[in-house]
């Protein structure tokens, strides 16, 4: 059969409905490391400026900040930007790694993503239980 | 003048400088572990003597520097996957580069400027 004849079986291009595809875990630690990055532009670096400027001023607003910072709800925002952090880190490394032909197999593909997704919640829970 | 926009090795500069800077971060992340390990923790006297050290502000800018330079790549790529009209892209694209100098204006002045 040549390839004029042969009937089309798939239609291309293919959309995919997001609500209803299961990602794979390396799809899911790509998608959260645009999340994270997203956030830490947006949120994290103008949030780092502020703290640095105000703590540098006086040993009072040093204190002021370090208090304002023990407030529940500012707690909740820095440990969702330590696991922002963490987790873009640890990402990162895993897809420097990765070309470097590191882990490129599906097996060690996916173990190397649950690791990044494990670790990178393992240490913001260490951070958070300290700040807590 | 006629550019190839597609092709092989287009990208391939931004791709490395998402690499290097990100080894950059790594590189300042590690000294600041270190510093708050070997010091077991960081008060205002510590805090105001590193920001007053030239080798750590100037260390400081540079990671600011790989911060801002990576943040570009990393958000002009989400940008290019998601938003498809030319005009919305460019006017997010441009915005991201205001925000992106204003960042580094106010780190400037955070480090050098009066306090």
């Amino acid at each position: 059969m040549s390839a004029l004849e042969r009937p089309v079986t798939r239609k291309r291009p293919v959309y995919l409905n997001l609500v209803r595809i299961r990602l794979p875990l390396p799809g899911l630690v790509s998608i959260l490391h645009r999340l994270s990055g997203l956030a830490l532009f947006f949120v994290g670096l103008p949030l780092l400026l502020v703290g640095v400027e105000r703590s540098l001023a006086s040993p009072e607003a040093f204190e002021a900040f370090r208090a304002a910072l023990a407030t529940p709800w500012a707690k909740i925002v820095l440990i969702g930007l330590v696991w922002a952090y963490l987790h873009h880190f640890c990402a990162g490394i895993r897809f420097l790694l990765l070309d470097v032909h590191k882990g490129v197999e599906l097996r060690p593909a996916r173990q190397s993503s649950l690791a990044v997704l494990f670790i990178s919640l393992a240490l913001t829970l260490v951070v958070g239980v300290r700040l807590w | 003048m006629k550019r190839i926009v597609v092709g092989a090795h287009y990208g391939l500069k931004d791709w490395l400088v998402q690499r290097v800077t990100a080894l950059v971060m790594v590189l300042y992340t590690l000294l600041w572990l270190a510093i708050a390990w070997s010091a077991g923790g960081i008060d205002f006297a510590l805090w105001q003597a590193l920001f007053a050290n030239g080798a750590f502000r100037i260390a400081t800018m540079l990671f600011w520097l790989a911060v801002l330079w990576h943040a570009w790549v990393g958000m002009r790529d989400i940008w290019m996957d998601y938003l498809k009209p030319t005009a919305l892209r460019l006017t997010v694209e441009t915005l991201t580069v205001l925000i992106l100098l204003a960042y580094a204006v106010w780190l400037l002045d955070v480090l050098w400027g009066p306090r």
